[in-house]
This record gives C-alpha cells, sequence and structure tokens, in this order.
C-alpha cells in the first residue's frame, strides 16, 4: 500500500526497528546465546536432567510473573505477589496440619490470596492510590500477619494433594513435574486471555491510555479491579506450585519474589510504563535468570555473577524500552 | 452494506438533526449558559466559535451528556431526549472526538477503531470463548479508510507509529464508523501542525459529503470559513448570531464575537 | 496491502512461535547433547551457605575455598539471597547436582525445607553434610557439622547467671527470627544455663532483632522503656549485642547490665575487649568448612562417608572470667575469630 507521505519515523526505520516489532525477538537471542555459551562450557548443561531442573526452578518466579505482567500492563506494579503466594502457602498448610480436607484448605488459599489481589485492586481503581504504595502497604500487612499466624516459624506440609504439583512424568528423556505442566498451561491460558480476547485488548489500551479507554466507554476502574483480583488469583494457584516443589510453609520465603518477577518481565520486553509487552517475552525472561543462574554455577563461576548479568539486562531492557519510546 | 452507519434519511433540506431550546446552566452564581437555542441541520458542518469563556465547551458538554444542563430541552430528530452521561449520547448516535489524542498508541489502527467494541469471532469462539475476530476488525477498518479516502501506511500499523495527523484521523474515523446521528468535534486540530490539519479537515469534509453532520468547535477562523457551512457565534452564555462564511468574513465573525457589533442574525 | 494484511495477528503469531522455537531449539540440542554427559576431571565440592553478606558464611567460604585448594578439589560456592530463601537454597543443590558434584555442604535456611532435594541429592550417590543448622530429622543429611548451639547457648547463661551473682535477675532477650533453628537453641540454651524456664518472671521480655544491630537497638530501647530494671541481657549474636549497648548507653545503663553474646566475629570479640560485652561465646565456621571438605576429599578417595552429629566446639571468650566456668581472653578470640 502507498502511503500519502511517508512520515519521518518511517522514513528512518532500519532493521532494528523492524525488528524491534516483533516485542520477544531480543529476550529470545539472548536466551539463546547464553545456552549455546553455556553449553560449550560444560555439556552437562544441556542434559535432559539439567534443563528439567532449570525449568522447575523457574515455576515459582515463572508463573507469579504472568500476574506481574498483567499489572505492569496496566501500568501498574506489584510488591505484594511474593507475600500473597506465601499467604496461600501458611494458610493452606496451617488447614492441613489442622485436619481440614485438603482440596478445600487449597480451595481456601486460593480464594484469601484472590481476595488479597481484589482489595489491592479496590484502593488502587477506586481510591487512585499509587499501585506501587498499596503493595508495598499489603507486602508489609501480609508479611506482618503472616509472621503472627505462624509464630515466625516454618513448618514441613506433608499432604500429597498439596504436594501433587510436584510429582513427576516423563516426556522422552525428561523427567517434568505437573508444576512444570501447569506453568506453561496458565501461560498459555494467560496468554489467550490478553491476546484474543476483549479483555485482554482493553488491559493493552488501559495501560497505553487510560484516558482514551474511558471516553471510548471501557469501564476502567472495574478492569483495574479485575486485573488485581486475576493477579492474586494466580498467586494463589502459584502457592500451589510453590508445596509441591519445597513441601514447607515459610513465612520468610519469597522476599525477593517480587524484585525477581518484575526482573523477568522487564527482561521479557514489557515496558514499565504499562501498555507494551506480553507474556511470551516474560516466560523468557524468566527462563534467562533461570539459566543464568544454573549455567553459571556449572561453569564453576562465582554465582554473584548472576545478579551482575542480570542487573545488566534489567537496564538494558528499560534502556531499550525508553529509547523506542522516545523516538515516538 | 457501507462500514459507515448510513444517515438516517435525507429528506427536507432544513431537517434538524439535532436541536436545543433554552438550554440554561449555572455553576454557583455563574451563568454559563443562559437560555441558548441551537440547531444543526442534516448534512452540514456547523462550526461554533465564540471568546474564551463564551460558554462553548459547556454547551457541548450538554450535547454529549457529559453535562446535564438546569433547564431546557434537547431533541435528536425531534425527539426529546435527556443524556445523563457520555454513554447515553453514545447510544443514541453521537460521538465525539476530542483535541487530545484519544488513542493507545501501541495498538493497531484496526484495535483502536474497534476500542471498546471489539468484534467478537462468530459462533461459539465468540460466545463462549469471546475471541476477537482480528480478521474482520481488520478488513473493517480498512474498508472503513478507504471509503473516507484517508490514507494510511498499513493498517496493520501502530497508531504510534503514525504521524499526529494520522492519528488524529484514526480517532476521527471511529467517531465517524460509529455515529449513527452526527459527529462532534472538539477542537480536532489544536494539537496539529499545518500540514497535517490539512489532512483532518479533509476528512471532516469528507464525512460531511456523505451525508454526516458534523458540529465542528474551533478558535481557527481560517479553518472554520474553509469548512463550515454555518457558523454559531457564542458571547456571553448566550447564542450571539448564525452566520454563513458566504455572507460574513472574518472580521464580521470576530467583531460579534467580542461584541463589537451586534448581530441580527439567529 | 497483501502483505500486511495479516500484520497484527501475524505478529502475535511470530511473538508465540519465536517463545516455542526457542524452547524446541533448545531442547533439540539437548536430546542430541544429552547422551555425552560428560564426566568433569576434577572432583567438584558444593557449598550452599544461607547468604552471601553474612561475615559467617564468608569466613566459611574462604575456609572451603582455601581446603578445596589444598585438597585439590574444585569448589562450587552458592548462597541463598536472604535469609529464609528456601527456594534459593534448593535451586542451588539442583544445579550442584547437575554439576556433577562429589558432596555439598549446606548450611539450610530452614530445617526441613530442603528435604526433598536433599534426599534427591544422596539418591544420586552425592555426599550431603549440613553445616552450621542441623536438618530435621537430623539424619537427612549423612552427618552434620555445627556447633551444638544448645550448648553454646548453655554457657552464655551460665556465664551472666555467674556474673550476675546474688543479685536478683531481671533478664532482657534481644531474640533472632521467632522459630529458626539456631534461634531457639540458643534461647532455650541460655534459660538452660541460667537456670531457670520458659515463662520464668525474671524475664523481663523479649524482642525480635533479626541478628541485626538497628532492630537490637530498637529491641532493647523498648525493653528498657518497659523494665528499667533489667540487669542481664541475652542476645542472639554480637550485631544485636551492640544494638543493645547503644541502647544501654543511651540510658545511662551500660554499667549495670550484663550484656552476653554468642557468635566469636571478630567485632564482636573487639567489644569483648573494649568491655562493650561482658562475654561472648565463639563458633568456628572455618573448622565446619573444612571439616567438611576434607570429609567430601575422603568419601571422593575411599568412599568412607562421615556420620552423625560432630560438635565443631564453642569456647566462652571474656576478658573477666568467672570462677568454674572455663573460657578464653580477648586476645585468644581475636586471633581465632571470624569477619574483620
Amino acid at each position: 500500500m502507498s502511503s500519502a507521505t511517508p512520515s519521518a519515523p518511517e522514513a528512518s526505520a532500519g532493521l532494528l526497528s523492524r525488528v524491534k516489532t516483533i516485542p520477544s525477538v531480543g529476550p529470545v537471542l539472548v536466551l539463546l546465546a547464553f545456552c549455546l555459551v553455556f553449553a560449550v562450557t560444560n555439556p552437562r548443561f544441556l542434559a535432559p536432567h539439567n534443563l528439567s531442573i532449570i525449568l522447575q526452578q523457574t515455576i515459582v518466579v515463572g508463573t507469579l510473573a504472568i500476574g506481574q505482567t498483567l499489572v505492569i500492563l496496566t501500568a501498574g506494579i506489584d510488591l505484594a505477589v511474593g507475600a500473597i503466594c506465601v499467604l496461600g502457602t501458611i494458610v493452606a498448610g496451617k488447614l492441613v496440619n489442622l485436619g481440614y480436607d485438603p482440596m478445600l484448605s487449597m480451595l481456601f488459599a486460593v480464594v484469601l490470596c484472590t481476595l488479597s489481589g481484589l482489595v489491592a485492586g479496590t484502593l488502587v481503581s477506586r481510591l487512585d492510590l499509587p499501585p506501587f504504595i498499596v503493595t508495598l502497604g499489603t507486602l508489609g500487612i501480609l508479611t506482618a500477619a503472616l509472621r503472627l499466624i505462624s509464630q515466625g516459624g516454618a513448618f514441613p506440609v506433608q499432604d500429597s494433594f498439596l504436594g501433587l504439583t510436584g510429582n513427576t512424568f516423563r516426556v522422552g528423556s525428561f523427567v517434568l513435574t505437573y508444576g512444570v505442566l501447569a506453568m506453561l498451561l496458565l501461560y498459555a491460558a494467560a496468554w489467550y486471555l490478553l491476546n484474543e480476547t476483549r479483555w485482554g485488548r482493553h488491559v493493552y489500551a488501559i495501560g497505553n491510555n487510560p484516558e482514551a479507554a474511558r471516553l471510548v466507554g471501557i469501564p476502567v476502574r472495574r478492569h483495574l479491579l479485575q486485573v488485581y483480583a486475576l493477579a492474586g488469583l494466580i498467586y494463589g494457584i502459584t502457592a500451589w506450585l510453590a508445596l509441591g516443589r519445597i513441601p514447607n510453609a515459610d513465612p520468610n520465603a519469597l522476599q525477593t519474589a517480587n524484585l525477581d518477577s518484575i526482573t523477568a518481565v522487564v527482561i521479557g520486553g514489557t515496558s514499565l510504563f504499562g501498555g507494551r509487552g506480553g507474556l511470551v517475552g516474560t516466560l523468557i525472561g524468566a527462563l534467562i535468570v533461570g539459566v543464568l543462574r544454573n549455567g553459571l554455577t556449572l561453569a564453576g563461576i562465582d554465582p554473584l555473577w548472576q545478579d551482575l548479568v542480570t542487573g545488566i539486562l534489567v537496564i538494558l531492557a528499560v534502556a531499550f524500552d525508553q529509547l523506542s519510546r522516545r523516538r515516538r | 452494506m457501507s462500514v459507515l452507519a448510513a444517515p438516517e434519511a435525507k429528506a427536507a433540506p432544513v431537517r434538524n438533526v439535532l436541536e436545543a431550546r433554552g438550554i440554561v446552566k449555572s455553576y454557583g452564581h455563574v451563568v454559563a449558559l443562559d437560555g441558548v437555542d441551537f440547531e444543526l441541520r442534516a448534512g452540514e458542518i456547523l462550526a461554533v466559535v465564540g471568546d474564551n469563556g463564551a460558554g462553548k465547551s459547556t454547551l457541548i458538554k450538554t450535547l454529549t451528556g457529559a453535562v446535564v444542563p438546569d433547564s431546557g430541552e434537547i431533541l435528536l430528530d425531534g425527539e426529546p431526549v435527556h443524556f445523563k452521561g457520555p454513554l447515553d449520547a453514545r447510544h443514541r448516535g453521537i460521538e465525539t472526538v476530542y483535541q487530545d489524542l484519544a488513542v493507545a498508541p501501541a495498538l493497531d489502527i484496526p484495535s483502536n477503531l474497534f476500542l471498546g467494541r471489539e468484534l467478537l469471532s462468530p459462533g461459539l469462539l465468540g460466545s463462549l470463548f469471546r475471541r476477537l475476530d482480528k480478521r474482520r476488525m481488520r478488513d473493517e477498518a480498512e474498508r472503513a479508510m478507504a471509503e473516507l479516502k484517508f490514507r494510511l501506511p498499513s493498517i496493520a500499523s501502530r497508531v504510534e507509529n503514525l504521524s499526529g495527523g494520522q492519528r488524529q484521523g484514526v480517532a476521527v474515523a471511529r467517531a465517524a464508523v460509529f455515529a449513527r446521528k452526527l459527529v462532534i468535534m472538539d477542537e480536532p486540530t489544536a494539537a496539529l501542525g499545518v500540514r497535517e490539519t490539512g489532512q483532518v479537515l479533509e476528512l471532516i469534509r469528507t464525512i460531511r459529503d456523505r451525508g454526516l453532520p458534523v458540529v465542528l468547535i474551533s478558535h481557527n477562523m481560517p479553518n472554520v470559513f474553509d469548512l463550515a457551512d454555518r457558523i454559531f457565534i457564542m458571547r456571553l452564555g448566550r447564542r450571539a448570531a448564525v452566520v454563513s462564511p458566504k455572507s460574513h468574513s472574518m472580521a464580521d465573525v470576530v467583531a460579534i464575537m467580542t461584541g463589537a457589533v451586534k448581530a441580527d442574525g439567529g | 496491502m497483501q502483505a500486511s494484511r495479516h500484520g497484527r495477528s501475524r505478529h502475535a503469531i511470530s511473538e508465540f512461535t519465536a517463545g516455542c522455537a526457542a524452547f524446541a531449539l533448545v531442547f533439540g540440542l539437548a536430546g542430541a547433547a544429552g547422551v555425552s554427559g560428560a564426566q568433569a576431571a576434577d572432583v567438584i565440592v558444593g557449598l550452599v551457605t544461607k547468604t552471601e553478606v553474612n561475615p559467617f558464611f564468608v569466613k566459611m567460604r574462604q575456609a572451603a575455598e582455601a581446603e578445596a585448594k589444598a585438597k585439590g578439589l574444585t569448589l562450587i560456592a552458592r548462597a541463598g539471597k536472604f535469609d529464609g530463601d528456601n527456594e534459593g537454597q534448593v535451586a542451588a543443590i539442583e544445579d550442584l547436582i547437575s554439576a556433577g558434584a562429589k558432596g555439598i555442604l549446606v548450611t539450610p535456611n530452614n530445617s526441613s525445607g530442603m528435604l526433598g532435594v536433599i534426599k534427591k541429592a544422596r539418591d544420586a550417590g552425592v555426599l550431603v553434610i549440613a553445616l552450621d543448622t542441623a536438618t530435621d530429622p537430623a539424619d537427612a543429611v549423612d552427618a552434620t557439622f555445627a556447633t551444638d548451639n544448645f550448648q553454646a547457648g548453655v554457657q552464655q547463661g551460665a556465664y551472666a547467671k555467674a556474673a550476675l551473682g546474688d543479685k536478683t535477675p531481671v533478664i532482657a532477650m534481644l531474640d533472632g527470627t521467632p522459630g529458626g533453628t539456631v534461634d531457639t537453641f540458643r534461647h532455650d540454651g541460655f534459660l538452660k544455663g541460667f537456670g531457670i524456664a520458659e515463662g520464668d518472671p525474671a524475664i523481663a521480655g523479649a524482642a525480635i532483632t533479626n541478628g541485626a544491630q538497628d532492630k537490637g537497638q530498637i529491641g532493647m530501647e523498648n525493653l528498657l522503656s518497659k523494665n528499667g530494671d533489667i540487669n542481664v541481657v541475652y542476645t542472639i549474636n554480637e550485631p544485636a549485642a551492640a544494638g543493645g549497648y547503644q541502647a544501654l548507653k543511651s540510658f545511662g545503663k551500660e554499667k549495670d547490665v550484663i550484656l552476653t553474646s554468642i557468635d566469636g566475629g571478630c567485632a564482636g570479640v573487639r567489644n569483648v575487649q573494649a568491655g562493650v560485652i561482658a562475654a561472648t561465646v565463639m563458633q568456628f565456621p572455618y573448622k565446619m568448612a573444612s571439616m567438611g571438605v576434607d570429609a567430601v576429599a575422603e568419601y571422593a578417595a575411599s568412599g568412607k562417608k562421615p556420620s552423625g552429629f560432630v560438635n565443631t566446639g564453642s569456647y566462652l571468650i571474656t576478658d573477666k572470667p568467672m570462677p568454674g566456668l572455663e573460657s578464653k581472653d580477648s586476645a585468644w578470640g581475636l586471633e581465632n575469630c571470624w569477619g574483620d
């Protein structure tokens, strides 16, 4: 199609900006590059067993990052991800240890997590409080409450249903856990919701330009509320996956899950300003972090380098986003 | 069938699509509208001009449902209507375009065109799985843009990759596609450069030529004279005059606006 | 035009396929390379500590590095990101199993959180030794090399009791993190050594310090506000004690109170020398680490595994020794302490 008048940004569009239109290309290349380097330095890296492990290590932060992605796409941020997830593990664990039905206990815990998200969402959407502050407050309240409930102590959760997601199955030479499968299914479902439905389109619209969204009749407040509640639901399901990974409820666990999940989202190419990015990037971002940690250990390199490299990637990703936004 | 909503009937030349009688609106002791009468005829571009504080924007807000008047009545196609909010007016076929670009930059053109009114796939995919019919939205967006003779680099472009004029063009096209009765444009070119303004004015003219009446609020006299069929002049919360650009000069209009000349028209 | 018709959905699809392609490529490579899983030439010993920042674990790591070098082993060290980072420690052990470690030395953040992965490691033929903190149950690992923290608490309590003499005790407890294994042992040991039970009226109150100086200070201030007659202070570690001392000083009570601690960090020993802390109980992280590395070297050479609890010892460090209590002075302490 012929353009009436080639506008300035188009004229200067080189290969770089062409590539940029496929948002996950950068993260995918980074992931492949790391895999290649680690595969060369230690052949054990590509052993099926090791790759299965990396996937398993990605479950908790990777699944939390789904909710974080939804919130960040609306130009919000969620600092309470880890705390809400720990709420789920402690409540489910406590109830089961008290002798309640495991399935109902887990369900109750998930509902409670959803409610936590709903409360945060209400404060953000109805009172127009900044998400940063609301979720920081939620984090503080939950952390204190959980230590009070559990008397500060961690306790083992030895229930077959709560630990179900830690069970394994084989795919060829790969031994995977149901937790990995659950994470991938959640990604697929959330991807469909975001990319193929009206609801998802409105999430992007709100993150892009909330005023425009309101003017075209999108119920912005209600939508935000739904986003936070859905994120809470995802954190609750993650609690189940976390118990499958470590059959232990610990009020001190997952303290850095908020920053870790934000890291995965940002490295995956989603903009902290909202409205741009997506879940494929987030999954890749979470895998990059996992691959780095595992690969450096296998290479016998001080894992502090992992934090350093991750930090560089975060800054690069944000700088890239900022640059591509400034051009517009 | 045309993608653009068909304007309903083209009968008598003086038929009023939108009519307002004796609109009064005060904020405390300040009277913003002091018994204003207003009529928009079928198939015309009616420019609304006035100095700052003359009551232009309050008048427009009552017509789009953003403000409920204290007294007076509004008739749409001769039928009394009571808008309780902007959504009410939209449901009755009145679309509004704003000065600031009301688009979602990272979404593509069809997504913006159908924003808030997305089409779902037919059958179970749509009703149960709420799946967007992206192909149909893209096709219809393309058809609408072709009918409006508005040229865009590619229908799949993200709006942020368009020029300012093209972006506003998307917002205007959205209003044109969904308006069944009329389109209200509130300073649609205020944020644009000269060339880009030209693109949008051309688009507004196309919309009028297709039979959809337009209310255009603007400060820019040359644009108003270039485009308008009639000019509605406000002063101090009242209708000062309605004149034709053919019979009056810019100086005349400015004189009426500022109160230097008492007008007879209207 | 035709080319761009499907732009939007192609966009989403290409995003999706790019992700899938990445997966497929990596896992495809894996299938090919999986068989070759090369055997490392050296014997790898893994060390997984609680955090990277605590000088106690830094000392442990330095000692492990030195010993590994001396024995010709390769050390790979990992740590959790914060106290309570079970997920991080589990991942570290999994990675070390993958790396083909012969033995793994671990200071578990939580006595039960790591049982699953430890079992996995042992099933894979890896020698697992808990350092510093025992697991629950203790026989989940092959052996535990640690300070007997209960015994160390008893030493602290007995000293406080002896130093107080005939005065009526009014005790403040500056605890670490409630529920922590080490915290509980030290706390209970102190009470045992002092000769009282939990809930004794002599205990004026307790505060949570997380073993940090600032929180130790705040906790002590609050306890002093509650009861100005406090004359004995238990602290979970020396940073908490240093914070407690600040509070005592601001209340003008630093001379009247017997401030005791545990750990044996060099800063803590210097505080003993300066009279800030009356006595501390020193433990020996370098011993735990070097003994652990030795055990892995032995296992690699002969297949012999250590077992059970091995107490790496604890010494009372004070410049005001009490009759009947064995102790070392601060000069000896400074030669044997850890950290800066």
